[in-house]
């Protein structure tokens, strides 16, 4: 079920060593788009595979190669986006940790077809053990002659250095990327100008993700014909996703588009942990939505996530089940997105943060129905006058919650009960008369002493002071507490 | 140039290919809200910040709202301003803006001249539906500008101002998120940063975030004190901007009014800044012409070309990024200093009034002036030249509180001795002005000709950066004038990497020179205002009698009872002055 093409050599070689590589046809690739085609031979190549961008749009790479190729410059530069920062992804890691030579072969065929000879892979620091393989696997490149001047003998330079990121989501963003690396504050421009026509210090510039470039000398090894016949209609290849949350597998898989959700979370994920319902899965990371049991059998690709309210995003798959609460849910995801919203602009600056703090006023009980056409209203205006992706999509994970769960923030709101018993502040501990025998077990482990009660007589828990912490609950051997 | 036709709510519109949403409307009438964006055009800096969110607009075939100030017209574009949509979101985002934003209005430094307030009452909000927390920052006080960031709305105009019109770099976001603010590095002090204190950030920010230190309060006590003589000088760009504050079209000068009010602030003597401008071209002429002949007389080392530096941001620019070429710059003192220093030495004599007895108070359009009067070298033993500096803003406050109806003023004019000036002086507070001065002088000084035509119109303008050639008899003068600090720093460079020769350089810091300085009334980056003063400056000059700083009666009579002569031993302790090396950076990192 599995099919590893961005993975195909992670795991099968060891990643310091060129030879590994070359011995499974790193760099071969290479040698045949500078030996045997011209540069607008080999984006036609990469155009007819139909192979989209990894990292969350999903732009024909292609075509972004022949709109960079077509900018006139004296210098251009092709950028490899390593800022990998979806929370629980780690697909460009792995790739880069396992494979590191398919990502400078791949830049190098890219600046080959743009006319470029410098390339750049903007990388987060926190990835110490990928930015050490890269620079191994540089180094080794060049001693061969495949990075450096006159690459097999084409006449072809082509260099790489690494720029490091500190760790900020939005450098994800292409323009915010580019400023990052020229030293300037990370924060996005507006498009038009895209990198294509003005990037890095002005030149024309092709920013790709890393499991894009991943996917590329395969296809011109295997060739484009090959590529195109995997997938959907207009998701070609296939899609590395990081399956997390409450599932028996989790880890990297790496599955041909239009695999169905339940074919990845209960053949391949092996199903809910403990046996539980499932109730959601969170696709596209912060950027996306939830999918409920309704869409588990919707083929995976780019169209039908979009049409399913979500969308593929880097390739995250957070899976819930039936004690997670979806109003906690798009919190978290807000959590996020205040965390790394740059600032620049005014709705994901300050819009997010008040989708955040209405969510938690929600969770504690404290809304009322009204709030969730105010809710709603600014959900859609924070996406329809946001700056770049970050703001335009952050609001989705409520939209999409509220879309599949609109009960639950009914039962938050109108009930002030939080239906999976996950908001601290709508539930109680009570003691059940009946079965309590007294044992004062729950009273020692109480770490505020909320639980009064003599021994052998019927404990009671003081609910002001109680933390909900669950100690008690825990503690009982009888039964006699609960969650109402 | 290829033409784009599109149509913006109905109305058709053509434009140049290039020509943003916002722009292509106002020519038809349709004014597009703004917050962020700045039309810096006529200084030479494009600006598409796209930051605030205000601006969307509706463009069809478009998923997301587009901002006008960002986006450019297209072929066929349909363009909807104020649809349903694009006006809730507006407003939302409005709201939010104001959900961030402390509501002390009526007790604001900006209340009454605020953008946002005045966008909140355009807008028709009566209830802002999203709150919150609010974001807190601690408050900054430098000797020329507050920094109270808790009314930051991040539309950061005032980086634009300063990084990309300046290039001074003081300022930039520092943090992400709800967290982010506009501050110098490390969420420092303004006074550890390079800021020149031009208040130009000041002059753009459209609310009270960013205002000047106000005096006024110090001024009224001085004032009520019966044991002190106040002394009060008006710098030139004062007269062609106060009229704003009292609903004057930009332009209109209130020179007579103006000293009329000031009388009856209780002012003991209302002298003239321009005066001293006259003497800084006895002083900074002389100068000149002794570089000028030792040069031509082969002698080597000869620090070429002399730049002004009457102004104190610019002072400061060029101690901070090129102290290497400190010793270049004229070691004449500022108009404001040597007025404070002949104030109190040689009228102080003249009214038998002790130095700590005198108040001396300036009224300029400039903020840096707030600083620099607060120099060390510019005082004597603890007592400064000049006491207290105060921003036209300030003045037009101080006369509406008390109680002086400006508009009905009767005109009067300056005391004597000081408050005589030449034409000359008058030119000081534009672009150009002060070089022009300079030459009326130099030029008969050193060709001990007559020069007819009084006016050096070829050194006149308002582009940032102008070259001419003085023909002084036979001997070709090159003059080089810059106006904002971006375009300094490109002459500056341009000197230093040889590619520019010139014997004398004018720099102002503020766009059009002091009539766009940081103290005026906001000028809100529009140049028709500043074109506007600066065409007053120049009628006043037209309308003076006597037009060269050398034929001022009172400089003559200064010199032969006190001074000596121009560049004399009194004169170099008086009126002249030194630069420090500032590039050494004051930021210190601190470890939580």
């Amino acid at each position: 079920m599995q099919l590893r093409v961005a993975l195909r050599n992670c795991g099968f070689i060891d990643p310091e060593s060129i030879d590994d590589a070359i011995a499974r046809d790193a760099y071969a690739a290479l040698a045949k788009v500078l030996v045997e085609l011209k540069p607008a031979e080999a984006i036609e190549i990469l155009k007819e595979s139909g192979l989209r961008g990894r990292g969350g749009g999903g732009f024909p790479t292609g075509l972004k190669w022949e709109i960079a190729s077509k900018n006139e410059a004296d210098q251009k530069y092709v950028v490899c986006n390593a800022d990998e920062g979806d929370p629980g992804a780690f697909m460009d890691r792995s790739i880069l940790e396992g494979d590191p030579h398919t990502v400078l072969e791949a830049m190098a065929i890219n600046g080959y077809c743009i006319g470029a000879s410098k390339g750049l892979i903007y990388i987060r620091a926190e990835y110490p053990l990928a930015i050490e393989r890269l620079k191994i696997a540089i180094r080794q490149a060049r001693e061969y002659g495949l990075l450096g001047k006159d690459i097999f003998g084409s006449g072809f330079d082509f260099d790489i250095e690494l720029r490091y990121g500190a760790g900020a989501f939005v450098c994800g963003e292409e323009t915010a990327l580019i400023h990052s690396m020229e030293g300037e504050r990370g924060e996005p421009t507006f498009k038009p100008p895209f990198p294509a026509e003005s990037g890095f210090l002005g030149k024309p510039t092709n920013v790709n993700n890393v499991e894009s470039y991943a996917n590329i000398p395969v296809i011109y090894l295997k060739g484009a014909d090959w590529f195109h016949s995997i997938g959907t209609g207009k998701s070609k290849g296939t899609k590395v996703f990081a399956l997390a949350g409450k599932i028996n597998n989790v880890g990297l898989i790496e599955v041909p588009m239009g695999t169905t959700l339940r074919e990845v979370i209960f053949e391949i994920g092996g199903g809910i942990i403990d046996g539980k319902k499932f109730k959601a899965v969170q696709t596209g990371g912060p950027s996306g939505g939830c999918l409920t049991e309704k869409h588990l059998d919707i083929p995976i690709d780019y169209d039908n996530l979009i049409e399913s309210g979500s969308m593929m995003g880097s390739g995250g798959m957070i899976v819930m089940d039936e004690d997670d609460c979806m109003v906690s849910m798009a919190k978290f995801y807000l959590d996020f997105t205040v965390e790394e919203s740059c600032g620049k602009c005014s709705p994901c600056r300050i819009g997010n943060k008040r989708l955040y703090e209405m969510l938690d006023t929600i969770t504690k009980g404290k809304g009322s129905l009204e709030d969730l056409d105010r809710l709603r209203n600014l959900c859609e205006v924070v996406k329809d006058t946001s700056l770049c992706g970050l703001g335009q999509t952050s609001p989705n994970p409520i939209l999409s919650t509220m879309d599949n769960f609109h009960e639950e923030y009914i039962a938050h709101l109108s009930d002030k009960r939080c239906p999976s018993g996950q908001c601290k502040d709508l539930m109680n501990y009570v003691i059940d008369p009946e079965n309590c025998v007294g044992c004062t077990a729950c009273g020692r482990v109480c770490p505020v002493g909320a639980i009064t009660g003599e021994k052998k007589e019927i404990h009671s828990i003081d609910t002001a002071i109680c933390i909900k912490c669950g100690a008690c609950e825990e503690k009982c051997k009888f039964n006699a507490i609960s969650v109402k | 140039m290829e033409l784009i036709n599109l149509t913006i709510d109905n109305k058709a519109v053509k434009v140049e290919n290039g020509t943003t949403i916002l722009k292509a409307a106002s020519k038809v009438g349709i004014k597009i809200p703004t917050l962020c964006y700045l039309g810096l055009d006529d200084l030479g800096v494009e600006n598409k910040p796209g930051g605030c969110r205000i601006c969307v607009v509706e463009v069809e075939g478009r998923r997301n709202l587009a901002p006008a100030c960002a986006t450019n017209c297209a072929e066929g574009m349909i363009v909807k301003s104020n649809s349903m949509r694009v006006l809730n979101a507006r407003k939302t985002v409005l709201e939010l803006i104001l959900s961030d934003h402390p509501s002390d209005c009526l007790v604001c430094a900006k209340n009454g001249n605020c953008d946002l307030q005045s966008m909140a009452q355009d807008m028709g909000v009566r209830e802002i539906h999203y709150q919150g927390e609010q974001s807190h920052y601690k408050e900054d006080f430098s000797p020329s500008i507050i920094r109270e960031m808790d009314k930051c709305i991040m539309c950061r105009r005032c980086e634009t101002m300063c990084n990309d019109f300046q290039t001074v770099g003081a300022l930039s976001g520092v943090h992400r998120g709800f967290q982010a603010v506009v501050a110098p590095a490390f969420e420092q002090d303004l006074v550890k940063s390079p800021c020149t204190f031009c208040g130009q950030c000041v002059a753009v920010c459209p609310t009270g975030a960013l205002t000047e230190v106000d005096h006024t309060n110090q001024v009224i006590r001085a004032l009520a004190n019966p044991r002190k003589k106040v002394i009060v000088q008006t710098a030139p760009a004062v007269r062609a901007a106060l009229g704003e504050s009292f609903g004057e079209e930009p332009g209109t000068l209130v020179t007579g009014k103006m000293v009329t009010a000031l009388r009856q602030l209780g002012f003991d003597y209302v002298f003239d800044t321009d005066f001293a401008a006259d003497l800084t071209i006895m002083e900074e002429g002389t100068e000149l012409l002794d570089r000028l002949t030792r040069h031509l007389n082969g002698e080597e080392n000869v620090a070429l070309p002399i730049l002004t530096s009457c102004c104190p941001a610019w002072v400061n620019f060029f101690e901070h990024y090129f102290p290497e070429m400190r010793d270049i710059p004229s070691t004449a003192r500022s108009p404001q200093q040597m007025f404070g220093s002949i104030a109190k030495t040689y009228f102080a004599d003249m009214i038998e009034t002790k130095r700590e007895d005198l108040v001396v108070v300036s009224i300029m359009p400039c903020l840096a002036k707030k600083y620099e009067c607060q120099r060390d070298e510019f005082s004597v033993d603890g007592n400064p030249d000049v006491d207290y500096s105060i921003s036209t803003r300030e003045l037009a406050a101080l006369i509406k509180q008390a109680n002086i109806d400006f508009d009905s003023l009767e005109d009067s004019d300056f005391d004597q001795p000081m408050g005589e000036s030449s034409g000359a002086g008058v030119i000081f507070g534009t672009t150009g002005g002060v070089i022009e001065a300079a030459s009326r002088t130099a030029y008969e000084l050193f060709t001990k000709k007559k020069h007819e035509r009084i006016s050096f119109e070829e050194l006149r303008g308002f582009d940032g950066i102008r070259q001419a050639t003085l023909d002084f008899d036979g001997l070709p003068i090159k003059i080089g004038i810059a106006h904002g600090l971006g375009n300094a720093r490109k002459l500056l460079e341009s000197i230093q990497d040889g590619s520019c020769e010139f014997h004398a350089i004018e720099i102002m810091a503020c766009p059009g020179g002091c009539i766009g300085g940081g103290g005026q009334p906001l000028h809100h980056g529009k140049s028709s205002i500043l074109l506007a003063r600066q065409k007053a400056i120049y009628a006043e000059d037209s309308a003076k009698p006597i037009r060269k700083s050398h034929e001022n009666k009172y400089i003559q009579e200064l010199y032969d009872k006190f001074l000596g002569k121009p560049m004399s031993e009194k004169a170099h302790h008086l009126l002249h002055t030194h630069y420090f090396d500032r590039s050494g950076s004051d930021i210190v990192i601190k470890k939580d």
